[in-house]
């Protein structure tokens, strides 16, 4: 689609010809004369060619200005806001660096599921999501308490809450003994008695078992906190707080086609970087737009392009982009001046001052737009010269 | 089991707090406990807080029992003829103060008719409900909260006689408004604030319309008649200090007419307001960079020669001079000393400000507004009646901050200035209907708009407009103190850069982002040269890439290392040079490597 000339990325001529044939169709169509026709599609063609960027734009820059200068607006407005379910999801300039500052977890990770045509229903919907969501003792528990008597731990279960689940008494012993070694359970209609296989158990013992206890999984992916069903349209959909794309894309039901989250690390570490990269480029249009903010996808595929050019995200900034520019006084003009200037010494780097902000530094004329261009002349006294040399 | 701390300190527990700070209370009512005595029940942190201590701020308040204020109507007429005295409303706990802890529990009725049997306490009037700041502004009730908080916030910039002793006075800087005014439109708190005392605006005339776009975006129209009139006329006052310090070896600072030997020593004329002391007269009028006291001190060092300066040469001038922006005429000199018992010399300089175009006025609503057109008298529009508007302010700025108290003030206004009353415009008191009933009385449309004819044609206009009488502040934002501009000029000692602000004449920067945008915009070359303010030319050795010697007397450029004269003149920016100095001292080598080398 691209090719490489002379340093310079030109488009190819066949992706100027796919958009222009979607164009020509339509005019085809329309009753005017051939000759006019032809006019159209030149001066449609021209158009098209007008559009492109020159050469020497510093198209980064733009793109910067085009997301933050919109940004500065929202950054007033809400910090939190509910996604309409109840699922309070960052949104907003936080969202926004978030995403920018690839940082490894979201603070609100959160995933939207589809479900299969044949699970598209009410209550298969509801099981599926009480299989996906988190489910500790805790979560099923009425009350837990210790028998200082027999020095055991006593877990009451809430009866109603485990036939909802479908979680028998049974397997959560073995869940709990899967766990804690060393550990008996009996079932004793609604309790779970605990006892601990060792000679002299004190209370601290029972009382650290006691909250041992509690955060034992019982059920459903670990780290999904919350898992709501919503009817949108004609479709059952599952939003959860908390994101696993690896174990969620293994039950049955679901479609991954459709499955998305907003954690892009783990994207990238399941499906892969085009993924991250397309969700690096949705989810900040999302936020943007919930603003209120309307940016060209254009700038935005420009960072998300930068962001994972290299196979895995880099974040914008110190420890990314910014941090391995090539010359040294760019890095220093960022932060960490110190830290780059010493570097530079200890190694005795040289700058080539082939950047922007280098040159700007020095008071020479930097190397974008009209600064690209250098005009190489003959003057007659030089093609004398030249003729001379000839003889 | 909540705890119980006295003054702050842990004293033990109790099983019932809220029936112990009742019973507190009811203690505090029966004199068996002080007067002085808070109680108060945090149930956040289940804990009572008891204060007898000093220090708290407290207010009071009406009690409430059962439904029914205990001050009663009856009381409030006895209050009123003097029947009453508060010592025996207060001896007899039917007002009682709280501290801003035990205020936390108490549920407060604003009047007497909202009572309800929930309530505990009763607002000894309802404009008590607003702080210091904000029962000065009339009307509030009419307007949003946020303008409230502006129009509050400006009134603390007004122009005004913030102390009736300021000729004896020499504040660094002070304003004083020339011919204040007590509002038409007042609040019941003024009198308690001192507003009536030392007022800080005038009543204006307004006509709230367009004016040939001069007042768009909130600028204001201002009658030049009203401006020679007095209107809004201030004068600002400025000292400037000068000391007089002792140096070792015996020289010290000393007043008198420097002598043209003295180094440093400025044009006659910067020196011709002196007396022959060497201190400015009274009354005489010092333009920028004139001298109001003339000072010589020792040099600060004795200079390359080693010839010993004596006498005056030995002198630098060290004058006090007035500063940029700050001429005027000279009001008074204080001769006083420090605390060391050095010679302190204080010169205050006055200036009239009358507004012009640029400064800054609003009104009490948060209608603030620069000065966009000084219009002469005759061209603006006029009533039936004959009069003229002082200002002209457009009707845009009313609809989306829905400042209904502006309007309502313009119109009390008129009333008042037509009754030759004062109008009550305390929150809650001031009544919409009677305002109107009253203009109505008067002879006038009863919601303020009057015919106007255009000043210039004479033609009657097309629309009443709303005229009346308002409030104006003049905030001390004034222009003549604020506006600047530079096209070249002095350039700091150590990076060859502008400096910056505007007592030191400095340049405006064009900072990070801007230099975006020029990049943006694929213009580096316009950027090189906005930035070339520090533009050097410096000679660089080709070999080892140092900064060489350019040796102006022996006529030869070389380097100081390899001591070759392979010299290339590079031009770059000298904060750039600074820093390769920089690194220099820090043992840091930087090299410049030319092109083609």
């Amino acid at each position: 689609m691209f090719e490489v000339n002379c340093g310079v990325i030109i488009m190819d001529e066949s992706v100027v010809q796919d958009v222009l044939g979607l164009y020509e169709e339509n005019i085809d169509k329309l009753d005017i004369s051939a000759k006019e026709k032809g006019a159209l599609k030149k001066s449609l063609k021209d158009k098209y060619r007008d559009m492109y960027y020159d050469y020497g734009d510093a198209i980064g820059v733009i793109a910067a200005q085009s997301i933050s200068e919109p940004a500065t607006q929202t950054t007033l407005r809400s910090y939190h806001r509910a996604a309409g379910i109840g699922l309070n999801i960052t949104q907003g300039l936080p969202r926004i660096l978030e995403i920018f500052d690839a940082r490894k977890a979201p603070v609100t990770p959160a995933m939207k599921i589809y479900l299969k045509k044949e699970f598209n229903t009410k209550i298969k919907a509801i099981n599926i999501a009480s299989s996906i969501k988190e489910t500790n003792l805790k979560h099923i528990m009425v009350l837990d308490s210790l028998d200082l008597g027999n020095m055991t731990v006593e877990v009451e279960l809430d009866k109603k809450l485990i036939d909802k689940l479908s979680i028998a008494p049974d397997k959560i012993v073995s869940a709990v003994k899967r766990k804690i070694k060393n550990l008996n359970g009996t079932i004793d209609g609604n309790k779970i008695i605990f006892e601990m296989n060792k000679d002299k158990v004190t209370v601290k013992d029972l009382q650290t078992l006691r909250f041992k206890l509690r955060e034992v999984h019982v059920k459903g992916i670990k780290g999904i906190t919350h898992c709501i069903v919503e009817k949108t349209g004609d479709d059952f959909v599952l939003y959860t707080l908390g994101s696993n794309l690896g174990k969620v894309s293994k039950i049955e039901g679901i479609d991954i086609s459709r499955m998305v989250s907003n954690n892009i690390f783990e994207i990238a570490d399941t499906v892969g970087i085009e993924a991250a990269r397309t969700t690096i480029v949705s989810e900040i249009t999302e936020t943007l737009r919930a603003q209120g903010v309307d940016t060209d996808v254009r700038h935005l595929l420009l960072v998300a392009d930068t962001m994972t050019q290299s196979g895995d995200i880099q974040a914008i900034g110190r420890y990314g982009l910014s941090g391995s520019k090539s010359s040294v006084l760019a890095r220093a003009n960022f932060e960490e001046t110190i830290k780059h200037l010493v570097e530079a010494a200890v190694a005795g780097i040289s700058d080539e001052l082939n950047g922007i902000v280098e040159n700007v530094m020095i008071g020479k004329t930097a190397r974008v737009g009209t600064g690209l261009v250098e005009v190489a002349m003959k003057t007659q006294t030089s093609a004398k010269v030249d003729e001379n040399n000839k003889k | 089991m909540s705890e119980v701390y006295v003054n702050g300190y842990f004293i033990g527990e109790h099983d019932k707090p809220l029936e112990l700070v009742k019973a507190l209370i009811e203690k505090r009512r029966t004199n068996k406990l002080p007067e002085t005595m808070n109680v108060a029940y945090h149930d956040d942190k289940d804990e009572v807080q008891i204060n007898v201590d000093s220090g708290r701020v407290r207010r009071p308040l009406v009690v409430v029992k059962d439904g029914k204020s205990l001050l009663t109507a009856e009381m409030d007429d006895k209050l009123k003829n003097d029947e009453m005295s508060w010592d025996e409303i207060f001896k007899n706990h039917i007002v009682e103060y709280l501290d801003a802890e035990e205020e936390e529990n108490a549920y407060i009725a604003v009047s007497r008719d909202e009572i309800t049997k929930e309530h505990t306490h009763m607002e000894l009037d309802s404009s008590l409900i607003l702080g210091v700041a904000a029962s000065v502004l009339v009307f509030p009730e009419k307007n949003r909260g946020d303008r409230l908080n502006y129009g509050s916030r400006m009134a603390v910039q007004s122009i005004g006689i913030p102390l009736q002793n300021f000729l004896l006075r020499d504040d660094t800087t002070y304003n004083v408004l020339v011919y204040p005014q007590v509002p038409i439109v007042k609040t019941d708190s003024m009198d308690a604030v001192g507003l009536e005392t030392h007022p800080s605006g005038h009543n204006l005339v307004i006509a709230v319309s367009t004016f040939y776009g001069y007042n768009v975006e909130d600028a204001l129209i201002i009658n030049k008649a009203s401006l020679d009139r007095g209107l809004g006329r201030s004068v600002a006052f400025r000292s400037f200090v000068t000391d007089f310090r002792r140096y070792w070896g015996g020289q010290e600072d000393s007043v008198c007419i420097p002598d043209a030997s003295v180094k440093g020593y400025r044009s006659e004329e910067d020196y011709e307001h002196l007396d022959e002391q060497g201190i400015v007269e009274i009354e005489s009028k010092v333009p920028v960079g004139g001298v109001l006291v003339g000072k010589i001190s020792p040099l600060r060092f004795l200079g390359i020669s080693k010839e010993i300066k004596m006498g005056l040469q030995n002198y630098r001038d060290n004058s006090l001079t007035v500063s940029n922006g700050n001429q005027g005429t000279v009001e008074k000199v204080v001769l006083t000393s420090d605390a060391e018992g050095n010679k302190i010399l204080s010169v205050v300089v006055r200036d009239t400000k009358t507004p012009e175009v640029g400064d800054k006025m609003a009104t009490r609503h948060g209608q603030k507004g620069v000065i966009g057109l000084v219009v002469p008298e005759e061209d603006l529009p006029f009533t039936a009646d004959g009069i003229v508007p002082d200002v002209v302010v457009n009707p845009h700025a009313m609809p989306s901050r829905m400042t209904v108290g502006q309007l309502l003030e313009i119109v009390a206004g008129k009333v008042g200035a037509l009754a030759g009353k004062r109008i009550n415009g305390t929150v809650f008191r001031g009544k919409e209907e009677d305002i109107r009933t009253s203009l109505k009385y008067l002879g006038f449309r009863d919601d303020g708009k009057e015919a106007l004819y255009n000043g210039v044609t004479g033609e009657k206009m097309e629309v009443p407009i709303l005229t009346g009488i308002t409030y104006y502040y003049r905030l001390y934002h004034l222009v003549s103190k604020k506006i600047h501009a530079r096209s070249k000029g002095p350039v700091a000692l150590m990076t060859k850069q502008p400096t910056e602000g505007r007592s030191k004449e400095g340049g405006l920067r064009l900072g990070e982002m801007e230099k975006d945008c020029f990049i943006a915009h694929g213009a580096p070359i316009t950027l090189r040269e906005r930035f070339g303010s520090d533009k050097v030319s410096i000679p660089v050795c080709k070999d080892c890439g140092v900064v060489a010697i350019d040796d102006h007397i022996k006529n030869k450029k070389y380097c100081p290392l390899c001591k070759n004269e392979s010299i290339v003149n590079i031009e770059m920016a000298y904060a750039f040079k600074l820093m390769l100095d920089e690194l220099k001292s820090l043992l840091i080598y930087p090299q410049i490597i030319p092109e083609n080398s």
